[in-house]
């Protein structure tokens, strides 16, 4: 039992970096850049993979191929059946994870530097040539299928997708990248073999490696896994336009905990104000147990036992989003006070004193999360993913000190909007009519 | 969500989980005593200069007295109150003002509380760890206040999830006496009782050096970490009447139990089977480390016994999987699930599953796939190594679970030494139906 836990999506807040590591970038002969931290220390290397575009390059009507796909490329490739394949990846001893969001393909993979050779190979033939046969995509499909039948149960899955569906509507983000029961089942071994073809190709590719790996290594490893990959894929689509219109939308479900999704335009990290935005966030309820919303909704009145918020800055869309849980009949007091907070921040901003913890915690906390091979390639692919420069971890905390009080009480004023401010409600909440629509 | 997993089923075990003279254990590893019986131990890691600061009580939910389940957790929740020396909230303020992250978890055997931080600000965190050890002051209106948090933790972590209330049910009924029965968060009517008399008898019986292990790991030298601690927890006298853990053991267990849970928000129903299995001790894990190895051979991934048999062989089941936590102070279990396919009953799930069992005893371990599970165990170590918080947790589980600093280091020799043969001993040893609850999680309108 934790104290707390903080949810997963927090990750999209958390910002990439610092100056202690060296990265270098890594052009392979055949032209595919990576950045490498090269550490000697531990004999393994952690490699990290990004297609950008992830399920969103998908149509509609086939949601959830991507997906499917994903899951199957470790199910079998070149001459190996998926049981061969994974015999194989488990007697070399390597991991590689595939999976897959709303703007990217992810392929994480640690190997020993004893077997490298032959782990990158396997990993290869998994990217380059997948099987896709019909008795794995049967496999793989009925265990997609279980969990769409639960998350239809499921009353966190249920609030994402309502949320999701009200501020994006038609866009790829409006729906889960999961699919439907229907869609899923609709899907031919046709179409996994084209999304493979539009999602995984040399133009949209992010490469980061840490560990036990020269440049020179790295070159030839990177021509080797993904030179075969084809030069271009699928279009992506371009950004979503998020509608708040304020409200309480209320969705009935019969569970004792009401569970609450709630939020508001956001804003980029190109925006020359993010950084205000991403400390009055901090302040508001992105910092952990000195945030106000947690100080309000669960230190003074004992109404949860998490409250969050987060700047979600995605390729295609911002949002300034959070979440809480509580019992049905204290739901409504929650509610009332997170709206309370967001007026209150707006109108009145935040104190010199709030800014300088902030500065403090955020300035503190950065280098110490560059502490692991896994860890940093993780970091550094986001990086590039996100356009940063390669120092940007160097100027990073300045820009963090950089905003000043007047900064971050103009962008609460303008950005902080409470009529916009929408809840989605999931469960049998007391005292909280549906508002919205 | 890309598949089912042992987290989404609520399968992951809560159970996952002394020394004189320094011992330099590994390269990494040093460990010692403070003179008021406190336990050391310092794990070097340099290479970023950030240092986890941990202190493990040897007490946990099993260690509660009757009818206040749930006072081991909550207690652990006000030692963020207010001490003699901190204002109620000072403590994380402080760490976050420093650039770190605080929190804290409670399970069966032990309550551990933890900061990250720049390893310069190490002595700050001891100086307030020791502060609390001993000088928690507690006040009625926040107690009222956190135990409605604990509640809503209750709700979302239980109430809300059909999963943990099956699991729940289920473990009541595979222990017949131990206090693993309990959850460890409580039983809700128990902790709407809860209050200031409850959590200080525990915070009174069980916060002491001499029932606390320091763990810090990173950044750090075991020589700097001593003199700091001999600065901040020194100085604390030990408990002169803390005792043995004893608490109740289980009885011969000799009656297969079954239970069935519905509930309407099910929408995959599953077979779940606990057997009750000996944990490790201390000098003598080897029985454990079969069993550990068994649980990779019959139910870890693709190339593991039941997926071959009813994945791919037979498409009976979209999810198997074989679960032994073997750390914990008293008698675990070792847990099979298998999730049926669409049109599969659980009855037939059920029978298959025990038919892959049944067919194992018979035919022994495959070479090769030992081979492969072996080579994985060893790679693990060296892939550990890159996660420094992962081998201080670790340790923390084994030094309040009856394990020593020596019966942590000598773990990855003992699964090597592990022979096919250790395996199919340790599966007729444990596949024991009349010491098992074989529970069956199913929507309110059956449909099978």
């Amino acid at each position: 039992m934790l104290r707390f836990i903080l949810p997963v999506m927090l990750a999209l807040a958390a910002l990439p970096v610092r100056a202690a590591i060296e990265i270098k970038e890594v052009v392979s002969p055949g032209g595919i850049t990576a950045w490498l931290v090269e550490d000697h220390a531990i004999p393994f290397t952690a490699l990290e993979i990004r297609f950008r575009g992830g399920a969103s390059v998908e149509a509609a009507e086939q949601r959830g191929v991507t997906n499917l796909m994903t899951a199957l490329l470790e199910e079998g490739a070149g001459e190996m059946d998926a049981r061969a394949f994974a015999r194989a990846r488990d007697g070399l001893a390597a991991s590689f994870r595939y999976s897959v969001s709303d703007d990217a393909l992810s392929v994480s993979a640690q190997f020993l530097t004893e077997n490298r050779d032959a782990a990158v190979d396997l990993l290869r033939q998994s990217l380059i040539q997948p099987r896709f046969d019909d008795d794995a995509i049967e496999r793989v499909r009925a265990q997609v299928l279980s969990g769409l039948r639960s998350d239809e149960k499921n009353p966190q899955n249920i609030a994402s997708r309502r949320f999701d569906g009200l501020v994006y509507g038609d866009h790829p983000y409006g729906s889960s990248l999961d699919g439907t029961i229907d869609t899923v089942s609709a899907l031919t071994r046709d179409d996994l073999v084209a999304a493979h073809a539009g999602a995984m190709a040399r133009d949209r590719i992010h490469v980061s490696a840490v560990g036990d790996i020269t440049e020179a290594e790295l070159g030839a490893l990177l021509d080797s896994l993904l030179g075969a990959l084809p030069a271009t894929g699928a279009a992506l689509p371009g950004p979503a336009a998020p509608e708040f219109r304020g409200g309480v939308d209320v969705v009935d479900f019969p569970t004792p905990q009401s569970v609450v999704l709630f939020g508001q335009p956001g804003i980029g990290q190109e925006d020359p104000d993010f950084f205000a935005a991403f400390i009055l966030d901090h302040i508001m309820g992105g910092g952990g147990f000195e945030s106000r919303l947690m100080t309000e909704v669960r230190e003074k009145r004992g109404l949860t036992y998490g409250v969050y918020t987060y700047l979600a800055d995605r390729d295609l869309a911002q949002i300034w989003g959070g979440s809480v849980a509580s019992a049905n009949d204290r739901v409504a007091e929650a509610v009332e006070v997170i709206r309370a907070e967001w007026a209150r921040m707006q109108q009145d901003g935040i104190t010199q004193d709030e800014l300088d913890n902030a500065k403090t915690y955020l300035t503190g906390a950065y280098p110490l999360r560059f502490d692991g091979n896994g860890t940093i390639a993780n970091i550094i692919v986001g990086m590039q993913m996100r356009g940063l420069p390669i120092d940007y971890a160097a100027t990073r905390n300045d820009q963090v000190n950089a905003v000043t009080l007047a900064d971050a009480n103009r962008v609460a004023r303008t950005l902080l909007d409470p009529a916009r401010l929408s809840f989605v409600v999931v469960g049998q909440p007391e005292g909280l009519m549906g508002t919205s629509n | 969500m890309l598949r089912l997993s042992a987290v989404t089923l609520g399968l992951v075990l809560a159970l996952s989980h002394a020394m004189a003279r320094p011992v330099l254990a590994d390269d990494q590893v040093t460990s010692f005593t403070l003179e008021n019986g406190m336990d050391v131990v310092v794990i070097e890691d340099h290479r970023a200069p950030v240092v986890m600061h941990m202190v493990w009580y040897r007490a946990g939910s099993a260690d509660e007295p009757a009818g206040a389940s749930g006072i081991a957790h909550f207690l652990e929740h006000l030692m963020f109150k207010r001490t003699e020396k901190m204002e109620s909230g000072e403590f994380s303020r402080t760490v976050a003002r420093n650039g770190g992250r605080d929190n804290a978890f409670t399970s069966y055997d032990y309550t551990a509380y933890f900061q990250r931080v720049a390893s310069d600000r190490l002595g700050l965190m001891m100086q307030m760890e020791a502060d609390r050890m001993v000088n928690l002051r507690l006040d009625d209106a926040e107690i009222a206040t956190e135990r409605d948090v604990i509640i809503e933790e209750r709700n979302q972590r239980v109430e809300n999830s059909p999963a943990a209330l099956f699991r729940e049910q289920k473990d009541a009924v595979q222990y017949l006496n131990h206090r693993y029965g309990v959850p460890i968060i409580g039983w809700r009517h128990e902790m709407v009782a809860l209050d200031r008399d409850d959590a200080l008898a525990f915070y009174k019986q069980f916060y002491a050096p001499n029932n606390a292990i320091l763990i810090v790991a990173g950044d750090v030298t075991p020589d700097a970490v001593r003199a700091l601690a001999e600065q901040h927890y020194g100085p604390i006298p030990a408990n002169p009447d803390l005792r043995e853990r004893l608490r109740p053991s289980e009885p011969p267990q000799t009656a297969e139990r079954r239970l069935i849970y519905r509930d309407a928000r099910v929408a995959q129903p599953y077979v779940s089977r606990s057997y009750l299995a000996p944990e490790r001790d201390s000098g003598a894990q080897e029985t454990a480390a079969a069993l550990n190895v068994l649980a990779e051979v019959l139910g870890s991934g693709t190339t593991s016994v039941m997926a071959e048999a009813l994945q791919f062989d037979s498409q009976i089941a979209t999810f198997t999987g074989a679960f032994y936590g073997g750390t914990a102070l008293d008698r675990t279990t070792f847990d099979v699930v298998v999730v049926p396919s669409e049109g599969v009953s659980l009855e037939e799930a059920e029978a298959a599953m025990d038919r892959v069992l049944a067919d194992f005893l018979n035919t022994g371990v495959d070479a090769e796939q030992l081979e492969r599970i072996k080579m994985q165990m060893r790679a693990a170590q060296i892939y550990a190594r890159d996660d420094v918080e992962s081998i201080a947790n670790r340790y923390g589980r084994a030094l309040t679970q009856g394990l020593t600093v020596a019966d942590v280091q000598a773990w990855p020799d003992l699964l090597q030494a592990v022979t096919a043969d250790d395996v199919l001993a340790a599966a007729r040893m444990v596949l024991d139906r009349r010491q098992a609850v074989t529970g069956w999680l199913m929507a309110e309108e059956v449909t099978q």
